[in-house]
């Protein structure tokens, strides 16, 4: 018998640590080859580690939300004849876990944990996951022993516990009973509702909620919440919002798909902008820019790479299209779709994921009349999309209906003066508002 | 005349709808309530009280009447007694008079606004009223229907002349020579008894193999020798085929036609909800069974409209009734809550009484319940012998993992009153320990639920 550890494998790009974001085993579980064990983020992707043998897992390195750097044990199995762990790896035995134990922290020096001191520093608990692959193992709020009730039977309690629980919303077949006969007595309630117990019934007429969740912040959410710390606290936004009219740019884009080949990709305002965009920056190149504010350096791209800013269900993450410059318009609305499409169902590379230089971010589905986008650092701008109302404008004689958008952009105010930033949102409005300068060369 | 517009309206003041108003008035519910006779409803006027008294009257007479007969142990000698049936009348109209007027009063003192009259369903939200002054319309967000039951009429008995309902039972002035009860539940044999004991020759026909079918056998076993004993002719498995001149032709369970003279044929087959004659069709209510369907608040298929009581089902019983009506009411000012009542407790006011509350033991068998039954017989209870009333016994039903306790019955003199006793244990979830361990005060009838805990647990001390 031997053992093998698996490390936390460099994942590219130079990064040097990565996030557990899930176990798939846990100790005592028999392992195969290419199964996979575990899952950890990088800033830009998911990355499962799959194993390289035959086994059982002994014992795990960290809990999921830990930061594992590079080359650091993550997990030992025990395998069929001699093992590589030798007693000069960086982790030492964990305490001999007889089978199903719970997850143990990352060992720094001591030789043996004494079970005893499984009781670790308080953490909120995480959210419970009812799934079937990977039970947690930990239960630090563990309800008392108790029966539960079996389902179709009245829950077994005295009319003053029940209408208490029908006051409070509480469904009693989810109190654990510590009475005689799996009674559910004042106690029981009382430690139920402590435990934030969410009112399980609907009943009629309003109640005082009580109840609150712990989300522990991990893996995707907890880079979002990161990127937007940085950006929010070390980039003084300056926000510009213009209405722009884009009546004819409406119907051109209508004609264009009207008439459009079965193979081209439906447009919508988003390709436009990025060609007027391209065209905007190509004569302020001080907004297509990155501002490394540690160096005091500002690099100007003459790529132009669009971060487009996309709702996925794991949360907020950008895609690039790349070299907008050299894109039709055709070609930027495929790519756009390609890359949205990629970014909801987890498949975008990394490299996919990183580099833009300026980003546009789009909730003109949803309504809203402005935004206050925050920049995706270290660019230095960022253009809001709103959405699009028919208005009566003043033409000078009678009012008209026009189709209206406002743009809403931040500025990194350190880089991009206010006069730099109107004239940049001015020339965007006045190539939207006459689509046909957007494709005029020169 | 002027609409009246209400938070609340309760169609109906019987238990479940004078209680539903009451309750919302000391809420604070602006309510009114809608009665088409008399307050109190069926079991007021015409059920549960009239009938208590007429058998309490019945027992008293009895009680005399034996004591004249033959030589009594205790050695009372009394005159042969006599009843005047009219008097006895009056004075169960006077305590229903009284409890009717104490309806009004309390009704009055939560400030609920009474209208006389049948009332009909506009539509879900209105009301017409037909009072002696004119149609008085009534607006209101809420109603509650508690319109009640009434008796069922054989197509082949209809109402009429001799043939009368246990409403007209209560009210003769004279008592029968002889009465054939048709229909052997508990209505017929509560005045089957009481009449038997007033001097009527008695005859119950009923239809199925037992009388009182909804109980067991052994709960009934007492009941069905004390009839025999006032001379009660019972035929079981036979049905009342119809009138032939002034008798009623009976076919017996072995295929035989019987005819039996009657001077009052009382047919007391069950009761029907309420549910024709105020606008049902109006509201296009979903039923269920020929009830108004509910849901576990009382909640109808139509939003804002309510049903307690007996139009909503079985058991037709006041204390049901009441409870859903206090419900309602707390809903209605809007408390949260549900339906959710361990027991609803029965009491069969023969002689002797029989009261149950949750399971049989062959309910809770069919419920899949290992069980633990004790028994304890009257006979053994020094109360019931010192008021020569030793018949029957109380008998607790426990599920044999955890003596939870899971129905409790008894049938015997004056068990009615352990009523409160048996939900108490039933509502509070107690085990077999929990009644076995309280102190029962002695000497009283109650002891024997005490007593059939222990017996459960394998110790009981007087048997």
């Amino acid at each position: 018998m031997g053992e093998f550890v698996i490390k936390m494998p460099d994942v590219g790009e130079g990064v040097a640590e990565a996030e557990l974001v899930e176990w798939h085993v846990k100790p005592g579980d028999p392992v195969r080859e290419d199964m996979v064990l575990a899952a950890v983020m990088t800033d830009k992707a998911t990355v499962e580690i799959p194993s390289p043998v035959d086994g059982i897992v002994l014992w795990l390195g960290a809990e999921v939300g830990d930061t594992v750097a590079v080359k650091a044990p993550l997990l030992r199995i025990e395998i069929e004849g001699e093992g590589h762990a030798t007693a000069d790896t960086a982790m030492k035995p964990p305490a001999k876990i007889e089978i199903p134990a719970p997850a143990v922290p990352p060992v720094e020096s001591a030789d043996v944990i004494p079970l005893e001191r499984a009781p670790r520093p308080e953490k909120p608990a995480p959210p419970r996951q009812e799934e079937a692959g990977a039970p947690r193992r930990d239960a630090p709020a563990a309800p008392p022993a108790a029966a539960r009730h079996e389902p179709g039977e009245k829950p077994l309690a005295s009319p003053a516990v029940r209408l208490r629980a029908q006051e409070a919303g509480i469904d009693l077949r989810q109190v654990p009973a510590t009475g005689p006969a799996g009674r559910i007595t004042h106690d029981d309630l009382d430690q139920f509702l402590a435990r934030g117990a969410q009112p399980a019934i609907a009943v009629p007429g309003l109640a005082r909620k009580t109840a609150t969740e712990e989300i522990k912040v991990t893996g995707m959410r907890r880079r979002i919440a990161e990127k937007m710390r940085l950006a929010a606290s070390r980039i003084p936004h300056i926000t510009y919002v213009e209405e722009v009219d884009v009546t004819d740019l409406e119907d051109l884009r209508a004609t264009m798909n009207a008439g459009k080949k079965s193979d081209q990709p439906k447009l919508t305002i988003l390709p436009f902008l990025m060609r007027a965009l391209v065209k905007t920056l190509g004569e302020q190149p001080g907004i297509n820019a990155t501002f490394d504010d540690n160096a005091g350096i500002i690099t100007r791209h003459s790529a132009v790479h669009v971060g487009i800013a996309t709702q996925t269900p794991a949360g907020l993450t950008v895609p690039v299209v790349r070299h907008a410059e050299a894109r039709s318009i055709w070609d930027s609305a495929a790519e756009l779709t390609r890359l949205a499409e990629a970014a909801r169902n987890g498949t975008a590379a990394r490299e996919e994921l990183s580099g833009s230089t300026i980003t546009i971010t789009s909730l003109g589905a949803l309504g809203g009349i402005v935004t206050t986008p925050i920049i995706n650092h270290p660019e230095v701008a960022i253009v809001g999309v709103n959405k699009i109302m028919t208005r009566p404008v003043w033409d000078g004689t009678q009012f008209i209906p026009r189709k209206i958008m406002n743009l809403s952009s931040s500025f990194d105010h350190r880089v991009v003066d206010g006069w730099d930033a109107a004239v940049f949102v001015q020339r965007l409005k006045a190539l939207l508002e006459t689509p046909a300068l957007i494709f005029i060369e020169g | 005349m002027k609409e009246i517009v209400c938070k609340l309206l309760v169609i109906g003041a019987g238990p479940g709808g004078y209680v539903c108003a009451i309750r919302a008035g000391q809420l604070g519910v602006d309510t009114v309530i809608v009665e088409s006779t008399k307050a109190g409803g069926t079991c007021l006027n015409i059920g549960c009280i009239p009938s208590k008294a007429l058998i309490h009257a019945a027992d008293e007479f009895e009680k005399v009447r034996h004591m004249a007969g033959a030589s009594n142990g205790i050695g009372i000698t009394v005159e042969a007694p006599k009843l005047d049936l009219s008097q006895t009348v009056r004075w169960k109209d006077g305590i229903v008079g009284r409890l009717n007027a104490g309806v009004l009063g309390l009704l009055r003192k939560a400030k609920v606004k009474i209208v006389h009259g049948p009332a009909r369903f506009r539509d879900g939200k209105t009301v017409e009223v037909e009072t002696e002054t004119g149609t008085q319309v009534i607006r209101a967000e809420t109603v509650v229907i508690a319109t009640g039951s009434e008796p069922v009429e054989l197509p082949a008995l209809p109402f009429g002349g001799a043939v009368i309902s246990s409403t007209e039972a209560l009210s003769l002035t004279t008592v029968p020579k002889t009465l054939v009860v048709v229909g052997g539940g508990y209505i017929g044999l509560e005045l089957g008894t009481a009449f038997a004991k007033m001097g009527s020759e008695v005859t119950v026909v009923e239809a199925t193999p037992q009388i009182l079918p909804q109980y067991d056998a052994e709960l009934v076993k007492p009941v069905a020798r004390r009839l025999g004993e006032l001379g009660v002719h019972v035929l079981t498995g036979a049905r009342a085929k119809g009138l032939s001149k002034e008798a009623l032709v009976v076919e017996t369970a072995s295929g035989e036609e019987k005819r039996f003279a009657a001077d009052r044929i009382l047919v007391t087959v069950g009761r029907k909800p309420r549910i024709q004659g105020w606008g049902l069709e109006e509201l296009d209510l979903d039923q269920s069974g020929g009830f108004v369907r509910i849901d576990e608040r009382c909640r109808t298929s139509m939003r804002g409209v309510y049903a307690i009581g007996d139009v909503t089902g079985e058991p037709m019983l006041a204390h049901r009734a009441m409870a859903q009506g206090e419900m309602v009411a707390e809903i209605v000012a809007g408390r949260k809550r549900v339906w959710d009542k361990r027991s609803i407790p029965a009491v069969c006011f023969t002689d002797p009484e029989i009261v149950t509350a949750g399971l049989s033991p062959d309910e809770a068998r069919a419920h899949g319940y290992e069980v633990r039954i004790g028994q304890f017989p009257f006979s053994a209870n020094g109360r019931a012998m010192t008021t020569e009333a030793e018949e029957g016994f109380v008998r607790v039903v426990a599920r044999a993992d955890t003596n939870l306790v899971l129905g409790l019955q008894a049938v015997g003199a004056g068990v009615s009153e352990l009523s409160s006793a048996f939900s108490l244990a039933l509502e509070m979830g107690a085990r077999l320990e929990d009644i076995a361990g309280t102190i029962h005060a002695h000497p009283t009838r109650s002891e024997g639920l005490q007593e059939a805990a222990l017996k459960a647990l394998g110790h009981a001390i007087h048997i």
